[in-house]
């Protein structure tokens, strides 16, 4: 239709007219740009719905070491001791975090100012994860067309830059690892399928220095450095090792290695850690197979070679076994970490680490959450694994394996449907770019063959396949019945994604936002109203006590320092808050008094009906206290096994410092029209202990409505 | 001309002399300004020979009745006075705006009170004693008897005027010279709260003492026995501020004061009863003109520098040194003493050191940071018998070294850098003539 359109033009503009192969090109070209765009703005949602600001938990403190990198330099920052948190322990900040999306962050906030551009350092934070994930996309691609064709390619990307499972953690906002680090992820993978394909130092190089980025930006770097020692063993296994293989994976494993050191928080851990183990051993049995190889070659006598590979192999697992037992006995090699076990045990963590399991996006993912994150794409999966499978080469061995391997660890942790999100994109997008396109061939050729019957064009399977069924009756009209009803499911896709991504993923959850009885949307920004009284009310050295999940943000935006936070690195101060927190005032005030506690810090939704309070994480305070004290007991606080808050509550329950800090007063405030005063929304039932006097601590700052209260731990008493 | 320079010699000699005198009358821990309320201003005369003494050392006495209804503590947000004498055992409540929360949020403000009740103590006077931890007798009726350590009398009585012998141990709060004649006493006693650790007794009871109604036959064994009684208490709160609390209002009278003691089942008389020395020196401990110290000049640094650093690294030497001095009544004096103590602390005093002093005020030590790292304390806490309490923390992060602070060549591991190196260059020669020497 186009050239025909063209044909009718006047002559100048006819010689604008493109050869086949160019018109391909700059559709593919706009379209990937389309495509970019559009990763980068669904993203934004956040912005425009609330304003530019950093989201959740963590952020704040990726914002919080940005903000010290961009004011003192790197080397401040590399060297820096944080003594604001962890009181009276402080923080090796510098050695205990991942500086890849700081630095990064930085770097664009450092070039942005050399253009002239005046941003702020926060505007850079917040569109950071934006930017790599459009960035992801212009990867997917490059993956895409290196394991299948540049049209698989091509919908890799554009299932990839909405998929929700994606998006969920690099909105506008969002500054997480994460965010750059499924960019460092995908590259690095699609570096390394790029040098076994080609057999490249140079491929391999640049994976090497994909994976450094990668390890400098998430913990996660974990799966690369087993997934691909894991896809060599299966390329050992099949049959397919090859030249090639050996060059991109020594040279990727040992710059990789070495590369990876240089981050201080990882260390020496590649030579040290269990989980780093299963890489170094394949490297030793890599040099094996290719010293095995080359003694085959140079005997040339099979029995010979028979009795030789006996020696060796037996020679070389024993040497193995030895090294293995003897440094994991003299604790040389540290044992698998307690995260690592909870990911291949699902039920691991419940039962041994209560801090892992308390934190809700490392339970074990619901089967709704896979359909909500993945929609159609959960099954066009299977179907990609099958086209996979019939076209085995040694790209698609790797996507395979990324893919189920993936999945799993996307059942057993809800967070990591992250790192399955690219992997099942690509998979689904060979699925969908081969259907599409055998349908349309399909369709080409039933009706190009009255014409002319050029069977060259049926060079691929497909087409072959098109031509032997032509007699099938109805096949033209079936296959333009699919191909809408394809169409028609990848738009309720888009439709999908950008209706979650609007309603699900863009809530900053530090501003709240609730629909009122009009329908008028109701904000409750109490979070940061509690921040900002803190840094305006009190000394600049006050000490703020409050569970784990709200010190990052405390201590950036009160700029306060406090007992615990996020960085869940020392189980035993957690558990001493959680101890005081469900202790009687009195015993809680000692351990206070021994931290140097001046300010209580609890959140409390029973006004608002905001679920993800205190009060219900406290039985995880509870458990965490108790592993360490066992002078807490978690029964204590239930009745027959069930948590109330009632009047039927336990009295422990009933007198606790975490029980009486939220509901002081609460029994005095009417919280819905024809409930009882002391009527909490969350649990929906009226609370137990209305009449509740402190005697170690006063109420210093209620925020509006209640979310925050914030109490003031008094002196010792004067008199006695 | 020569008038005149002797007019000019005059002021300037007058400018030092005014210099001097403001040097010499330093500024002492309490202000001066004492508010006595009474129950009766026949008490102003029964016990001016009390009163004459404070006047004598410098206070400036206010006598108001306790229900003159003018009274009040503070006045705009300023507290009127530095101290309280409380002789009004019987008054049910306080004139004006006083009542018991303005005293004891008086007390807590950082100042002083004497405190005199007697058998008519009204439920008023109890309550303020019970808040600064001390609880009189229940029975309103009670007093304290001993028949074995009374004192003789021309009439043999019910044995309710004590010859009280029994007193602390403590220079500060009795002065250096020793009480050697018995203190007259009689009133109600009074325990200590055994859950308040901040009450002494200054003077107790004999073991023989008991408190009950003198007037009535003992029908059930006493409630207060033996040397849990006190009869004169002091407390100390934290913020320093001191609380006497005496039984007795007539251990402070005149009559008290002048009269001789002979105690019972002893020879030696004595022409003065202990009270007149004993009232001059406990008021003299409770309004600060003795046992008040202060530390000033806390400073740290390392060794070898002047200023002092916003942190330590792990392993610094570092000097500390603290200025502690006395009042004495008079004048800040150097304050002597071997048993000041430093804590370098995290949540448990990870060093513990006695510091030496110049015995000029100056207490100073130095140590090793520990090989820790996180948000330490420089922590002194002198509490010592009488004394105010030296509490004072100064809060100093100590950090880990920095990247470039280790040693960039270990000795021991120059084995491994001639390895790598030689690695290296072999495998360059290697290369070479792998490459060209075929």
């Amino acid at each position: 239709m186009a050239t025909s359109a063209l044909d009718s033009l006047p002559a100048p503009l006819r010689s604008l007219r493109l050869k086949t192969k160019q018109q391909e090109l700059l559709l593919r070209v706009s379209a990937l740009a389309l495509i970019y765009v559009l990763a980068f703005a669904v993203r934004l949602f956040s912005v425009l719905r609330y304003e530019s600001m950093i989201h959740e938990f963590d952020p704040y403190f990726n914002y919080r070491t940005t903000l010290f990198l961009t004011e003192n330099g790197f080397s401040e920052f590399w060297n820096w001791f944080d003594s604001e948190s962890w009181y009276p322990l402080g923080r090796v900040v510098g050695g205990t975090l991942f500086p890849g999306l700081m630095v990064t962050a930085a770097l664009l906030h450092r070039l942005l100012r050399a253009l002239s551009l005046a941003v702020h350092i926060r505007e850079v934070c917040v569109l950071t994860a934006p930017f790599f994930a459009a960035n992801t996309t212009l990867v997917a691609y490059a993956f895409g067309r290196e394991i299948w064709d540049s049209g698989a390619g091509l919908v890799a990307a554009a299932l990839i830059a909405i998929v929700p499972g994606y998006i969920s953690r690099s909105v506008a906002g969002s500054y997480d690892n994460e965010g750059v680090a499924i960019f460092a992820l995908l590259l690095t993978f699609y570096l390394f399928v790029r040098a076994v394909n080609t057999g490249s130092l140079a491929w391999a190089l640049a994976s090497a220095f994909g994976y450094f980025y990668m390890v400098s930006a998430w913990g996660g770097y974990v799966f690369i450095i087993n997934l691909i020692p894991l896809y060599v063993l299966v390329l050992l296994v099949t049959g397919r090792y090859s030249q090639r293989l050996y060059v991109a994976y020594n040279c990727m494993y040992v710059l990789g290695m070495l590369l990876a050191m240089q981050i201080r928080f990882v260390g020496f851990q590649h030579v040290q850690s269990g989980e780093h183990m299963a890489a170094m051993g394949v490297f030793f049995l890599l040099q094996v197979f290719f010293f095995l190889d080359w003694v085959k070659y140079l005997l040339n006598d099979a029995r010979l070679f028979k009795s030789f590979l006996r020696t060796t192999l037996t020679c070389v697992i024993t040497v193995g076994t030895l090294a293995l037992g003897i440094g994991t006995a003299s604790g040389y090699i540290s044992p698998w970490t307690g995260r690592f076990y909870s990911l291949l045990d699902p039920t691991y963590a419940k039962d041994h680490i209560p801090i892992i399991a308390s934190v809700s996006e490392h339970q074990p993912t619901a089967w709704s959450s896979f359909m909500f994150d993945f929609h159609i794409l959960l099954f066009l999966f299977p179907a990609g694994l099958y086209f996979c499978f019939k076209r085995l080469s040694d790209a698609t061995i790797f996507i395979v394996m990324y893919g189920l391997t993936s999945m799993y660890f996307a059942g057993v942790m809800v967070r990591l449907i992250l790192v399955a999100a690219p992997a099942v994109c690509l998979i689904s997008a060979i699925a969908a770019s081969a259907t599409i396109k055998n349908l349309t061939t399909l369709i080409r050729a039933k009706s190009r063959s009255p014409q002319t019957t050029s069977g060259k064009t049926t060079g691929s399977k497909a087409a072959a396949k098109g031509a032997v069924d032509q007699s099938l009756p109805f096949q033209h009209n079936a296959a333009i019945a699919l191909l809408l009803g394809a169409f028609y499911l990848l738009s309720r896709y888009a439709i999908h994604c950008t209706w979650v991504t609007s309603e699900a993923y863009s809530s900053p959850s530090i501003v709240l936002a609730a629909r009122g009885h009009n329908g008028g949307r109701v904000i409750f920004d109490d979070y940061r109203e509690a921040y900002y009284w803190l840094r305006q009310n009190t000394p600049p050295d006050a000490k703020i006590m409050s569970w784990w999940d709200y010190g990052y943000q405390i201590t950036a935006m009160g700029n306060r320092t406090v007992i615990v936070d996020n960085n869940t690195w020392n189980n035993t101060h957690i558990a001493t808050v959680g101890r005081a927190m469900s202790s009687y005032e009195d015993e809680a005030y000692e351990i206070m008094q021994s931290l140097d506690v001046n300010y209580v810090l609890v959140v409390f939704g029973g006004v608002t009906g905001y679920s993800s309070d205190d009060i219900n994480k406290f039985l995880w305070m509870v458990r965490i206290g108790g592993g360490v004290f066992p002078v807490i007991k978690e029964p204590d606080y239930l009745v027959n096994g069930e948590y109330r808050i009632d009047k039927g509550a336990a009295p422990k329950m009933l007198n606790c410092l975490m029980y009486k800090l939220c509901y002081y007063r609460f029994g005095e405030l009417t919280t819905e029209y024809g409930k009882p005063p002391g009527y909490d929304r969350v649990r929906g039932v009226e609370i137990g202990n209305k009449d509740i006097k402190l005697e170690y601590l006063e109420e210093a700052f209620t925020t509006s409505n209640w979310i925050v209260r914030i109490y003031k731990v008094k002196p010792p008493k004067n008199r006695s | 001309m020569a008038t005149r320079r002797h007019v000019l010699l005059l002021a300037f000699a007058t400018l030092l002399a005014l210099a001097a005198a403001a040097e010499g009358a330093e500024e002492g821990p309490r202000g001066r300004r004492l508010l006595v309320l009474l129950d009766d201003l026949a008490v102003r005369s029964s016990h001016s020979a009390f009163f004459g003494s404070l006047q004598a050392r410098g206070f400036d006495l206010d006598f108001r009745l306790a229900d003159d209804p003018k009274l009040s503590l503070h006045r705009y947000g300023q507290y009127l006075y530095d101290g309280l004498v409380l002789f009004a055992p019987s008054t049910p409540r306080f004139g004006g705006s006083v009542d018991q929360n303005a005293v004891l949020e008086f007390i807590d403000a950082g100042h002083d009170m004497i405190l005199a009740a007697d058998s008519s103590a009204s439920d008023l006077i109890r309550g303020i004693a019970t808040e600064c931890g001390v609880d009189f007798d229940e029975d309103p009726e009670a007093m304290v008897i001993d028949h074995i350590n009374y004192a003789v009398t021309d009439v043999e009585g019910d044995h309710t005027l004590i010859a009280g012998d029994d007193l602390i141990q403590s220079d500060v709060i009795l002065g250096s010279k020793k009480i050697e004649a018995p203190v007259l006493f009689r009133g109600i006693g009074h325990t200590a709260n055994p859950s308040n650790s901040l009450v002494l007794k200054v003077l107790s009871a004999s073991p023989s003492a008991y408190s009950a109604n003198p007037k009535t036959k003992l029908s059930s064994p006493p409630s207060l026995t033996g040397s849990a009684i006190s009869l004169v208490s002091v407390m100390q709160a934290r913020n320093n501020a001191r609380v006497l609390i005496s039984g007795s209002l007539d251990l402070f009278s005149n009559r008290f004061l002048k009269s001789g003691v002979q105690k019972a089942g002893s020879k030696t008389r004595y022409e003065r009863a202990g009270n007149e020395q004993f009232v001059t020196e406990t008021s003299k401990w409770v309004f600060h003109e003795r046992g008040h110290l202060k530390a000033v000049n806390v400073k740290h640094h390392k060794v070898g520098e002047a200023n002092e650093p916003g942190m330590y690294r792990i392993n610094d030497d570092l000097e500390y040194s603290v200025e502690i001095y006395e009042w004495s009544g008079t004048s800040w004096k150097p304050y002597v003493a071997d048993d000041v103590q430093l804590q370098f602390f995290m949540m448990s005093p990870y060093v513990l050191k006695t510091m030496s002093t110049d015995n000029k005020g100056l207490y100073s030590t130095s140590f090793k940071v520990p090989d820790v790292y996180g948000v330490f304390q420089f922590k002194v806490e002198y509490q010592r018998l009488g004394y105010t309490g030296l509490s004072f923390t100064k809060q100093i992060p100590v950090r880990p070294y920095r990247h470039n602070e280790y040693e960039r060549f270990i000795t021991s591991a120059y084995p491994y850098y001639t390895a790598s190196f030689s690695t290296m260059g072999a495998f360059f020669i290697f290369s070479l003539v792998y490459l060209y020497h075929k």
